[in-house]
């Protein structure tokens, strides 16, 4: 195509040269000049070919180089004259030749964008992206809440003895309130942990007061159906300082509960017994068809507790409150069996992503 | 506990609804489960008389009855109840009646007989049938009456959970009670007056155990035992979800639901001499009324005659002095035992009985003598026989104290935060039995001898606060008084979880506990924890690694189509290696011994990417893993070498450990293969890492950065193919001194040209000066180090490039 062309354009050269020696002493005029290069101009299907039109009619070798040459002989009047004229036609053919130089260029640039367009449609290509379990999500989203409140985050160990999980919580080996509790026993002093209630104990046995920490952890009861699992979550929190009351502990809670569902909740409290503390409640929110789901429990910090751990209960008071994790979930994704939470399904799973 | 609502109301009734008054219960502290019509609703069933019963001329099994319901002529209706018969009483279904279960009552025809209704049995009432045919009523039963009207089926039974520090609540009367202070209402007493003696016959009793303050016994004579439980009592004691037996049994039932004092009956021929209070003796055996046999410890209290054990003190009686259908004579016991001398032996030997479940939290110790004589009253009134005199016996000084308790109005201020009003702190605890002295600025309280959780001043403010309301409570915000501890860089939880997620894998969380067999099977060398009571035999060991709890997560999705998995779990494992063979000695060290270690561990199975279209799926490999825990180490700010290792469970030629500071920290690496093989599994990739040292802190360094042009040169060399490359590379770097600022491997080959046993390394090498423009020389004599090197090292030779 390339030699085709060439061999065209070669010949169209010959054509010319004959043309101009013919007409070599004759005065073409510089508007007919004009026309046939606004033509040629225009004529021009690309950018070589534009370079060609711009070497015929503005090269060293162009007519209109001639009619430059040609000025010398002029007188002045005519000079100037004569001078003015190729100078517009020279503008004229140049501000043509730039303008279709930037059409041609725009077409080129189209042609080449048109010929890299790809399938957008196709999928993105590498590694695809896991997912959070949806029990650590909202422990998450309910320690952000305590973290922001200025709470520090604790942990404990899991295997626990007796002292930590019950003793220390006021709960002495023959207490009714071991009953509610079924624990896993290793021997007769040591167990898994039923509550991350006994964080609490290790914190204040160990820190500084005041104390404002909040426990996330996994828990054990030896009792498994479809709203029982032998392992759960729960998110244990501990205030102690010298004053802050019952109506701080109802302030707090409601603000949680209000934060984490997103909404104004009808909440309540009742009383309850724990007996870590004094006076004890359940806490329940209502929920869409107006009946109340008990979600927490929580009190005042029992003196015996405090005493347990060397802390004096005429100077600091204390309030405690506890949470199952799996429950605020089940809340809020609406999920209806908890053993989910546990099998470990990809397709569960991924709907958390 | 189950109660009946109308049982409740005859000992106080305040004007509010059933709902209000379950409200009322649940907002002082006894949760109301459920409240719930004896039968569920159903319409148009009155009390009818049978007229007349014939044949029905073409059914064997029908009768055509005619039945009067005391309005209108008396109906025609064919019933098919064998028990059916001229004047009895019995509930009639009129036309027009809906029955349980939306079941309508029409006009009909039975082969050809009209049938106007429908004779009832109880199950089609919502009751439990004891016959098979119609419920037969009382012969007072009132002609045309409704039949809910009639058998009170719109009372309701409150089912009530009771929190173990209110045993005070484990009756009507203690019920009553806390309606009574919330209502502002007096409770209706039930008039007990004490039964004279009309016999000589008594038991001494002698009480030779501290856990038996009070006892009080009686001897009964010549119970008609036929007699009939009346109605009421049925009623009382079924609607509170006991059964009835026998009138002797049903009165001391019904006295435990009212009063709240277990009661026991003994066969008084059944016991040799006299009565006395004591200790088992170690290995002292008894048969229980539920046919059990038990073996006693030295713990558990009796009572016994002069030969033997007869009863488990406040939990259950004996089978051979158990009272039966023939007893005409009984021994009656109504007692005070120490809540520390029953708790808990019970549920040690699987047992759970209304009297332990009240004995344990605590029984009114002034209830002993009322009690028996409510039931003595009872027992003559509906069965007869004779009451001998109560022999009434104490140990004053095993009496649960009632010291006072001292309070003052600040106190309840202060620990409930709003201001609390001196009147309504007097009011309740007065209301509530309490004996109240002084003022604001000191109180004195001593609680009754009902109340068994009230001994501090918390205690007082609690009930303060119950009968005001918790819900009345205002709300504070509380304001803490923050002191920012310094911050520590370091890769949190969230953002390692978060790094995980981007490499796709999704977080599982599995039980702690695993499969003895799996674990053995990864280790056979591992020493495990046991539970001594797990939830089952393959949830019996705490979990040495957390592959145990992920093995079987994999195992579960691949079995449900899903060809890749991966999955990662952060949580503790339980390292019992350097745990005494003998943790059963009950030493504090296992919590020290034992190592509860945080762990990261990943599992992969299935291709490197999910399937897509450009390419085709490359099964994951070694290092696709290593690039994944490489980028993990490298967002926890670590720079780790990996070193080859021998465990059990890991692919010996596919693993390396992951070591830090010369400490490993963790492993990655294949499953060993036949491991793969005998759990049914593809080719599967783990990882553990500890993660404590994932998360620890770290310090942020920063180098200036050099304005001058960098030079880069490459070097290729072949070398024998067990040299590690990180070692290489240690090589390289410690030769060419701190003017080499990057190295980086970019090829590996083996293969044909090399000979076996060596391959081929190009590594980039990146020079530059901190301060100034590198001088050729000092690049070309820099390269020549690191030539000469490798040679002296390795007998590395310089490939061409």
């Amino acid at each position: 195509m390339a030699n085709l062309l060439g061999g065209y354009f070669a010949v169209g050269k010959v054509l010319l040269i004959l043309l101009l020696t013919l007409f070599r002493r004759e005065i073409m005029s510089l508007d007919n000049l004009k026309n046939d290069a606004l033509a040629a101009i225009a004529a021009a299907q690309d950018l070589s070919g534009l370079d060609q039109v711009r070497v015929q009619f503005t090269g060293k070798k162009s007519q209109l180089a001639e009619f430059s040459k040609g000025l010398g002989k002029l007188d002045p009047e005519q000079k100037k004259e004569q001078g003015a004229a190729i100078h517009a036609v020279r503008e004229a053919i140049n501000g043509a030749l730039n303008t279709k130089q930037s059409e041609l260029q725009q077409a080129a640039l189209n042609a080449k964008l048109a010929s890299e367009t790809i399938d957008i449609s196709l999928p993105g290509r590498g590694q695809a992206v896991g997912s959070i379990h949806p029990v650590t999500q909202v422990q998450e989203r309910i320690s952000n809440f305590f973290t922001r409140a200025g709470f520090v985050v604790e942990s404990g160990p899991e295997v626990e003895d007796d002292y930590h999980n019950f003793e220390a919580l006021n709960i002495p080996s023959h207490h009714p309130a071991r009953a509610m509790h079924d624990t896993f026993y290793f021997d007769a002093h040591h167990l898994l942990r039923t509550h991350t209630s006994s964080v609490q104990i290790r914190t204040m046995e160990t820190q500084d007061l005041p104390i404002r920490i909040i426990c996330p952890g996994r828990v054990y009861r030896c009792d498994s159906d479809q709203t029982h699992s032998p392992m759960f979550h729960q998110i244990e929190g501990l205030v102690i300082t010298k004053n802050t009351s019952f109506a701080e502990l109802k302030g707090l809670i409601i603000n949680l509960l209000n934060e984490f569902f997103e909404k104004e909740l009808k909440v309540r409290f009742r009383p309850s017994y724990f007996p870590f503390t004094e006076p004890s409640a359940e806490v329940d929110i209502m929920d869409e068809r107006g009946r109340w789901l008990e979600v927490m429990g929580c009190g005042m910090v029992h003196p015996n507790v405090l005493k347990s751990c060397g802390i004096n209960p005429d100077e600091y008071k204390g309030f405690a409150f506890g949470l199952g994790v799996e429950r605020f979930a089940m809340l809020r994704y609406d999920v209806k069996d908890l053993r989910l939470f546990f099998q470990n399904d990809i397709r569960f799973l991924s709907q958390f992503a | 506990m189950k109660i009946s609502e109308n049982w409740l109301r005859q000992w106080v009734n305040p004007a509010v609804d059933s709902d209000a008054l379950a409200h009322q219960l649940t907002m002082a502290g006894l949760e109301v489960d459920d409240s719930s019509t004896v039968a569920k609703p159903f319409t148009g069933v009155v009390v009818g008389e049978v007229l007349t019963v014939e044949q029905h001329p073409d059914a064997d099994r029908l009768r055509v009855t005619t039945v009067n319901i005391g309005s209108g002529e008396p109906l025609q209706i064919v019933c098919g109840a064998p028990n059916v018969a001229v004047g009895l009483k019995v509930p009639v279904a009129t036309v027009g009646a809906i029955l349980p279960g939306d079941f309508k009552i029409k006009k009909g025809k039975l082969r050809g007989i009209d049938s106007n209704g429908m004779l009832c049995g109880a199950s089609e009432i919502d009751l439990e049938d004891t016959v098979d045919g119609l419920l037969v009523l009382p012969q007072d039963a009132p002609i045309g009456m409704d039949i809910r009207d009639y058998l009170k089926l719109d009372d309701r039974v409150i089912e009530i959970s009771i929190t173990p520090n209110r045993g005070d609540c484990f009756s009507i009367k203690g019920i009553a009670r806390e309606l009574g202070v919330i209502n502002h209402l007096s409770v209706t007493p039930i008039n007990i007056e004490p039964v004279v003696a009309t016999i000589d016959a008594k038991k001494q009793i002698v009480l030779n155990s501290k856990g038996c303050p009070r006892y009080a016994g009686r001897v009964i004579q010549g119970i008609n035992p036929q007699a009939v439980t009346p109605q009421w009592m049925v009623d009382a004691l079924t609607r509170s979800g006991i059964r009835v037996h026998s009138v002797l049994v049903d009165i001391t039932n019904y006295v435990l639901l009212e009063q709240g004092q277990p009661l026991h009956a003994f066969d008084l021929n059944k016991i040799n001499g006299n009565i006395q209070v004591r200790q088992a003796l170690a290995k002292e055996k008894i048969t229980l009324l539920n046919e059990q046999e038990i073996e006693l410890n030295d713990d558990v209290m009796v009572i016994a005659d002069d030969t033997q054990v007869l009863a488990m003190a406040g939990i259950m009686g004996g089978l051979h002095s158990s009272v039966t259908d023939s007893t005409t004579d009984i021994f009656l016991e109504s007692a005070f035992f120490d809540p520390l001398a029953i708790a808990g032996r019970a549920r040690r030997y699987g047992m759970h009985t209304d009297a332990s479940q009240r004995y344990e939290r605590g029984v009114d110790f002034e209830l002993a003598v009322p009690a028996i004589e409510r039931a003595t009253q009872l027992i003559v009134e509906l069965a007869g026989g004779q009451a001998g005199q109560v022999v009434f016996v104490e140990q004053a000084d095993a009496l649960p104290k009632r010291e006072s308790i001292a309070l003052t109005l600040a106190q309840v201020t202060q620990l409930l935060g709003y201001e609390v009003s001196e009147a309504f702190v007097t009011q309740t605890l007065t209301d509530l039995g309490m004996q109240i002295s002084g003022d604001a600025q000191g109180w004195e309280v001593i609680p009754p001898s009902y109340r068994f959780d009230i001994a501090i001043k918390e205690d007082l403010i609690e009930e303060v606060a119950r009968i005001y309301g918790y819900d009345n409570i205002p709300v504070k915000m509380p304001v803490l008084d923050v002191v920012l501890k310094p911050a520590q860089d370091r890769l949190t939880i969230q953002q390692l979880r978060q790094t995980l997620v981007s490499l796709d894998y999704q977080e599982a969380i599995s039980f702690s506990f695993s499969d003895e067999k799996l674990e053995k099977q990864l280790n056979p060398d591992v020493k495990l924890l046991s539970l001594a009571n797990p939830i089952s035999s393959d949830l019996a060991v705490m979990r040495s690694t957390l592959l145990s709890s992920l093995i079987p997560s994999v195992q579960y999705n691949l079995n449900r189509q899903q060809s890749r998995v991966r999955l990662f779990e952060t949580g503790l494992r339980f390292d019992a290696s350097q745990l005494n063979a003998d943790n059963q000695t009950g030493n504090t060290s296992v919590i020290n011994d034992l190592k509860q270690i945080p762990t990261l561990a990943m599992i992969a199975s299935g291709s490197a990417l999910p399937e897509q279209w450009h390419a085709k799926a490359q099964p994951m490999d070694f290092y696709d893993l290593k690039g994944e825990v490489e980028r993990i180490l490298m967002a926890a700010r670590l720079s780790a070498t990996f070193a080859r290792c021998q465990h059990a469970w890991l692919h010996p030629g596919q693993s390396a450990s992951i070591v830090i500071n010369g400490q490993a920290i963790g492993y990655i690496g294949r499953l060993h293969p036949s491991l793969e093989d005998s759990l049914d599994l593809g080719k599967t990739w783990v990882s553990e890492m500890d993660l404590d040292v994932l998360l620890q802190p770290y310090v942020s360094n920063f180098t200036e950065l050099s304005r001058f042009p960098s030079v880069r040169r490459d070097i290729a060399i072949l070398i024998n193919a067990n040299i590690a490359v990180d070692e290489i590379q240690y090589t390289i770097q410690a030769a060419a001194g701190e003017l080499l600022i990057q190295n980086w491997l970019f090829d590996v080959y083996t293969g044909q040209g090399i000979e076996t046993g060596q391959r081929s390394l190009a590594f980039g090498l990146l020079w530059q000066h901190p301060e100034r423009t590198l001088e050729d020389t000092e690049v070309k004599e820099g390269m020549q180090r690191v030539i000469d090197a490798l040679q002296n090292t390795y007998k590395a030779t310089l490939r061409a490039s």
